[in-house]
């Protein structure tokens, strides 16, 4: 069984090598997008560096909400996704890494991109550090709970619009605490609550949403 | 409930419960506005305007219980397979989004002669906004299959992830509130509600109740109909 699990991961993270572009193109958008804000609401270093936390963790969700359709969609286009449902490992484990490699290629980058953000959106040197904890903290969970949103659409042909609006809802506990998390790190206020509940909801989502997950693609592949 | 999962059986029940609702929601609907709207004094503070409580909390009450009863039918479709289960949740739906949003569009009229302003992003509201956006979802996802029954299962997936999120969403706006609104616009923690105006809302709030029977009713026949439609057709 353990066999299987990491034949999985192997071939995810060849793939994800393979196809390098990809993961690039999340950190280009994350960057991209950042770029609009000083164009839309004026260069002044004091309205980015007041904003600015709470965009770059808003554009961070999104980010991962762009990358979902990838997480499902081509192996059900392909068949590969039925060998996983025949796999002798369960499915739910399959799915547990099936995302941990998925956030590799793009809850890890956007983290590790977060100080380039900082630095342009003039946030205090603090967030140099503070963002990419929290977010490393905040995507996975991300990763899980929108892997529910991405498993109940596989094969419907509905796009991220969709998409969007089944996961969105559920993703705001992160964001709120992430933010809380990013922000008290930064004033150098006690960011303990904050962190320890970002842990809290990515334990949960990881026991949980493996469930929903492979019940959603069950159906997908009936 | 399994007798019930026979639709002729649900058919019948329902038949039962139709006019008994139909008449109580005639009968104590004009005593209910009569009650809110003449009766029962105007607030001290508020003057007539706190009328609007008495279709605005009824409707978020039910916003809320037709969530539940969505995912109940939900987690019984998944669990069991029961076919009426899911009917139930799908044909509740719709009705709780109605409620959802009479009670963020009542909120907003009674939020601009209060608080002088259409909307705060205060925590209930937020939280309640969030909830219109989950029905939301629930209802897209039903339309994104073309085979209604893998649509009919999806949402059912959605609407039990939902409710297990419902309370964490809730608490985590609360502490977003307290954290960035320290002192909200509306807090009149103010006496408990006097019995002239408590009487008004509760009978308002069952009537609220018994019209969504009424209107599930209405909407599960729908649903048996299509259903057999289908069948018919061989679909």
């Amino acid at each position: 069984m353990l066999k299987a699990v990491f034949a999985l991961l192997a071939r995810d993270l060849r793939l994800a090598r393979r196809r390098a572009g990809e993961s690039l193109l999340v950190v280009a958008f994350f960057v991209l997008a950042l770029t609009l804000f000083p164009l839309g609401v004026g260069a002044s270093p004091d309205i980015l560096a007041r904003i600015g936390t709470g965009v770059i963790w808003v554009l961070a969700l999104l980010a991962v909400l762009l990358g979902l359709e990838r997480l499902f969609q081509p192996d059900l286009e392909d068949g590969s996704l039925e060998q996983l449902l025949l796999s002798v490992a369960p499915l739910e484990l399959l799915v547990a890494v099936r995302c941990l490699a998925h956030w590799l290629g793009t809850g890890l980058l956007l983290a590790l991109s977060s100080p380039l953000l900082a630095i342009l959106a003039h946030l205090p040197s603090e967030a140099l550090w503070a963002l990419p904890l929290s977010l490393l903290l905040g995507t996975p969970t991300l990763t899980l709970v929108g892997a529910i949103g991405a498993a109940l659409l596989a094969g419907s042909g509905r796009g991220a619009m969709l998409a969007a609006l089944l996961v969105l809802p559920l993703e705001i506990p992160v964001l709120i605490f992430g933010l809380a998390a990013a922000e008290a790190l930064i004033a150098g206020t006690d960011a303990r609550a904050a962190l320890l509940f970002l842990g809290a909801f990515f334990l949960g989502a990881l026991a949980l949403a493996p469930f929903a997950v492979a019940a959603a693609l069950r159906l997908a592949l009936e | 409930m399994h007798a019930y999962a026979n639709p002729l059986r649900l058919a019948r029940l329902l038949d039962a419960v139709y006019p008994w609702a139909l008449a109580g929601v005639l009968a104590l609907a004009p005593i209910g506005l009569w009650m809110a709207l003449v009766a029962s004094p105007p607030d001290y503070q508020q003057g007539e305007a706190v009328r609007i409580m008495y279709v605005h909390v009824p409707a978020a009450w039910m916003a809320l219980f037709t969530y539940l009863v969505v995912a109940g039918g939900s987690a019984a479709a998944l669990v069991w397979r029961h076919p009426m289960a899911e009917i139930v949740a799908r044909a509740a739906a719709p009705i709780g989004a109605v409620f959802t949003a009479l009670a963020l569009v009542t909120g907003s009229i009674w939020g601009k002669p209060m608080w002088g302003t259409w909307w705060v992003w205060d925590a209930r509201l937020t939280s309640v906004l969030i909830l219109f956006f989950l029905y939301l979802g629930y209802i897209a996802l039903h339309e994104a299959f073309d085979d209604p029954d893998r649509g009919a299962r999806a949402a059912a997936i959605l609407a039990v992830v939902g409710v297990v999120n419902l309370p964490i969403i809730k608490f985590s706006v609360d502490w977003w509130n307290t954290l960035h609104q320290p002192a909200s616009v509306f807090r009149f923690d103010g006496p408990t509600i006097h019995p002239s105006m408590l009487w008004p809302l509760l009978t308002m709030a069952v009537v609220f109740k018994l019209y969504f029977v009424c209107v599930l009713v209405l909407r599960v026949r729908l649903l048996l109909a299509e259903r057999r439609l289908r069948a018919a057709e061989g679909g």
